[in-house]
């Protein structure tokens, strides 16, 4: 298999890295950056709990090749809290609103959830609920997630009411 | 102040949040990598296998033939009726299930150990495989091993004397037949371990996603024929397990191998694939429930025929009759049922082997009782509630007909704070008046209670070769005055460290940051079980209360001697102990001058040992869903859950909630989405999770818990456990409910997942009889 060269930053810190051109952006973040918070439940596209951002974007790392990543920035939940650990107001609302139990899924649901805390529309029931479905977590029942999540987007200014939304649209 | 029953924030949570858990996979990068060839048949005989035609330098191909000196996997069970059946670790020379792990390959990266299992010659002569019961049980079946002619590998048979009167002469003889179909736990962190050789000691350190780590050690110890000591089994991070991760996988036992052979580090980490045809399997049962009733709508007399397919092999260590038996000893659940009489069939077939799943089969008996009820209340014209009513045990304690005591429980207390919350009348007037529109709303009840807590008498009375059932926790305070408590318990997600912490800090008045719950590693933790069974908040929660009353009277001593009074005056509170006349030492000085000024106490240290194992206690619960059923697809969706229930005292509500949520998912996961597929031959066709279909936030619905608190006298602590509750309760709620939406058709839910084809089926059938 030949090997590559890949240029790319995570979490704004510059990396180069020689890979195969079959490995996935989760393989080369785990094992070749070492950044083991991205998490594999599935590696077919399903569970969402390898979801980082890609230029901004969610994607699913398992099923994104690392050569792919070149010219990227890449942010993982490796990324999230502060330097000296303390957690963001999202992982925060994560921890009151006990939206996580064994955690595996938590990576995923987080970096989806920084991506909708950040998008130009303001956040509204529908759009949360719409995006948490496409990952899976089997401890919590959701609805933990779901509250966090919307916790989070109101202390951050970011929620709409739905009713404010709906006339809106 | 208290710290149980508060909702403190968990301290696992943060280092899980900054992605800086330590899962097993994390810990396996740099290791070399196993995969496994696995069987791509259900039964045959091995005619050849052999390594890939090139071997890249470094990379091995292990077959049986290289082991001679392993066990086999063989738990006992000490039945009459039990045949002890064995599981190679690799096999020699027949396959028993499509995924069975047949050789390993070992190379520097999983893409080329990937690339060498496609490479490798694995001929098998296929056989005639048997994948479910009544295959299995047919007259000239092919027989899956030997020693289980007829392919019942464990029964157990009971008939009371007079039920057969009770059936005979009843005003009304109600009969439920219905299938549960099969099921993977499903944690979404699948299994995986590293095997990691220390040459300096000649110790294997095997790192891996377990729930009870202490006996994957027993059990790879025993396999290996390896001294136990030279062994040390680490569950870090776990992500999730219920109960799939209980039992001793021979892929474990292969790394251990790989690691004292080849004196380095080997971690096989699986895939989805393996996972979902590989690991172990649930709740493949078929069930015929009856029971007689007399003018007023009470049971005379139940009995049961009970079926499980448990798969090729028995799983260790509890055996693959946990859930044909289980489901033989606790069918009566919450009812009064004075006469009993059962039939129950562990089957084997050329399929995955069984393992517990939370619930066990109680998600199974509770929906052949609820929806028996339904269906006997109809037909006795009583609603619903009312028939439960009249049933449900109401006088403790109550003796069982299996024998079991139930003790102080909300049975009718439950129920009927459902049913007001759910204001019944009302939703009545709103589904007849969505029916005029064409829509179909049904609801359901499910009331069910769930054994919790116990310890060994009640494993030991199961028969079981290895009873698990005590806990033991070891506790010491730091010189600076911090607690260490080390459980033999090892949680998969429960929150574990920071419950525990509560019951130990409300004993020896300090706050819960000041104790550090370790658990999880054989080398420091003392021989114990696991997190399994609803059992933890009990027993692990019974044990640390113990130790640290022990421990706190050490303290007293040593404060009664520094504050020149007697330790029965010491009261330990807010971090300091306190004496008569507001006297008081800081805990943290007062464990400082323990441990170094020894020559003033007459004791050195500041530590104790404490175990639990209790008798066991029956939390209880009543689910209520609301279901939409669109007649057009079969598809349903659920409008309302509500939940009240009775766990005795609750050590934090947050966690506690958590987990019925997170049981209530996976049980309407079993009532309407998920199921192992099987083509006749044996192979699986739901090998993704495409396939299998997790359910996500858009099914699940957001659930109300109400909470009922009777303390039972029964554990330590007063808490009951609820662990498996949830999804014990919903498949039953929920197929009441379809079936309470669909009653006008004659349409009736007797078997689960109940899918959209499933339902429609049923709703066309109906419609072609009435037409008939
Ligand atoms: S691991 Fe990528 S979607 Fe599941
Ligand atoms: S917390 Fe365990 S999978 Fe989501």
């Amino acid at each position: 298999m030949s090997r590559h060269v890949v240029s790319f930053t995570v979490n704004g810190v510059p990396k180069r890295v020689e890979l195969e051109a079959r490995r996935t952006l989760a393989d080369m973040l785990r094992e070749d950056c070492g950044l083991t918070g991205t998490h594999l439940g599935c590696e077919h596209g399903v569970c969402g709990a390898c979801t980082v951002l890609v230029d901004g974007e969610p994607v699913r790392s398992c099923l994104m090749f690392g050569v792919q990543a070149e010219g990227c920035a890449i942010r993982t939940i490796e990324g999230l809290a502060a330097p000296d650990g303390t957690l963001n107001v999202l992982q925060r609302a994560f921890r009151t609103h006990h939206g996580l139990q064994c955690g595996f899924c938590t990576p995923g649901f987080l970096m989806l959830a920084t991506w909708l805390l950040e998008r130009d529309e303001r956040l509204d029931e529908a759009a949360l609920r719409h995006a948490v479905s496409s990952n899976l977590c089997r401890c919590t029942g959701y609805q933990t997630i779901l509250d966090a999540i919307r916790a989070a987007a109101q202390e951050l200014d970011r929620w709409e009411d739905s009713a404010a939304g709906e006339a809106r649209r | 102040m208290n710290w149980v029953g508060r909702a403190i924030e968990r301290f696992e949570d943060p280092a899980l949040l900054r992605g800086e858990g330590r899962f097993t996979a994390d810990v396996a990068i740099g290791a070399r990598v196993v995969r496994f060839l696995r069987s791509p048949v259900a039964a045959g005989r091995i005619t050849r296998l052999a390594p890939p035609p090139e071997m890249p330098a470094g990379a091995l191909f292990v077959t049986a033939a290289d082991m001679p000196e392993v066990g086999a996997i063989r738990p006992m069970l000490h039945r009459f009726s039990y045949r002890a059946v064995e599981q190679p670790v690799l096999p020699r020379d027949r396959v028993h299930f499509v995924g069975q792990p047949v050789a390993a390959i070992v190379a520097a990266s999983a893409e080329l150990a990937e690339d060498l299992v496609e490479l490798a010659t694995l001929e098998i002569a296929d056989e005639t495989a048997v994948a479910d019961f009544d295959d299995a049980l047919a007259p000239g079946a092919p027989t899956v091993h030997a020693v289980a002619p007829g392919n019942v590998v464990v029964e157990g048979f009971v008939r009371q004397e007079g039920v057969d009167a009770a059936l005979a002469g009843a005003h009304h003889v109600e009969t439920f037949a219905f299938r549960s179909r099969r099921q993977n736990a499903t944690p979404l962190e699948g299994r995986g371990g590293c095997a990691g050789y220390d040459r300096a000691t000649g110790r294997v350190r095997l790192t891996a996603s377990t729930q009870m780590p202490h006996m994957l050690r027993t059990g790879i110890a025993e396999l290996l024929g390896m001294p136990e000591a030279d062994l040390q089994v680490v569950a870090p991070d776990v992500g999730g397990g219920f109960g799939q991760k209980m039992s001793l996988f021979p892929e474990y036992a292969v790394l251990v191998w790989l690691a004292r052979r080849h004196r380095r580090d080997f971690a096989w980490i699986e895939d989805r694939n393996e996972n979902l045809i590989a690991s172990a399997h649930s709740r493949d049962q078929r069930h015929v429930v009856r029971a007689a009733f007399d003018a007023a709508g009470r049971i005379l007399a139940l009995e049961a025929d009970i079926l499980a397919n448990v798969g090729a092999f028995s799983c260790y260590p509890t055996t693959c009759a946990v859930e044909p038996l289980m489901a033989f000893a606790e069918y009566p659940g919450p009812y009064k049922v004075p006469l009993y009489g059962a039939r129950a069939r562990g089957v084997l077939t050329h399929t995955c082997p069984m393992a517990p799943y939370r619930g066990v089969s109680r998600p199974v008996i509770t929906f052949g009782m609820e929806r028996l009820m339904d269906r006997a209340a109809a037909a006795l014209g009583l609603d619903a509630a009312e028939i439960r009513r009249r049933n449900l045990v109401d006088n403790f304690p109550y003796r069982t007909a299996t024998g079991m005591t139930l003790d102080d429980a909300t049975y009718v207390e439950a129920m009927e704070e459902a049913v007001r919350l759910a204001d019944i009348p009302a939703f009545r007037a709103r589904q007849a008046a969505a029916r005029a529109e064409g829509r179909l709303l049904g609801l359901g009840l499910s009331v069910f209670n769930e054994r919790t807590g116990y310890g060994t008498p009640a494993f030991a009375a199961r028969s079981m070769g290895i009873v698990p059932g005590y806990e033991v926790v070891d506790i010491a305070m730091t010189p600076q005055g911090e607690v260490e408590a080390r459980i033999g318990a090892s949680p998969h997600g429960q929150g574990t460290r920071t419950t525990l912490a509560q019951v130990i800090a409300d004993r020896l008045g300090l706050a819960p940051d000041q104790v550090r719950i370790v658990h999880g590693d054989t080398d420091r933790t003392p021989y114990g079980w696991g997190t399994f069974a609803s059992r933890n908040a009990v027993i692990s929660g019974g044990a640390c209360q113990a130790a640290a009353d022990k421990l706190a009277e050490r303290l007293k001593r040593a404060a009664a001697v520094v504050l020149q009074t007697t330790a029965e005056q010491v009261m330990l509170r807010d971090g300091h102990a306190v004496g008569p006349h507001d006297a008081s030492i800081a805990i943290s000085a007062l464990a400082q001058q323990v441990h170094q000024r020894s020559d003033l106490f007459g004791e050195y240290n500041l530590a104790e040992s404490a175990s639990y194992d209790p008798p066991g206690t029956f939390s209880n619960a009543c689910h209520l869903a609301v279901v939409e059923v669109d007649a057009e697809t079969g598809g349903v969706a659920i409008l309302r859950y509500l939940v009240v229930e009775d766990a005795g005292r609750i050590l934090n509500p947050m966690i506690a909630d958590g987990q019925v949520r997170g049981g209530i998912a996976q049980g309407i996961a079993n009532a309407l989405y998920e199921e192992i597929v099987h083509a006749p031959d044996g192979n699986i066709l739901t090998g993704t999770l495409a396939d299998y279909i997790p359910p996500t936030s858009a099914e699940i619905p957001a659930i109300e818990i109400h909470h009922l608190e009777t303390i039972s006298e029964a554990t330590a602590t007063g808490a009951k456990g609820l662990g498996e509750g949830g999804s014990i309760g919903a498949p039953a709620a929920v197929a009441n409910a379809i079936s309470d939406a669909l009653a006008h058709l004659g349409v009736d839910i007797a078997e689960i997942p109940a899918t959209p084809p499933r339902i429609r089926a049923l709703i066309r059938a109906a419609e072609a009889k009435a037409r008939a």
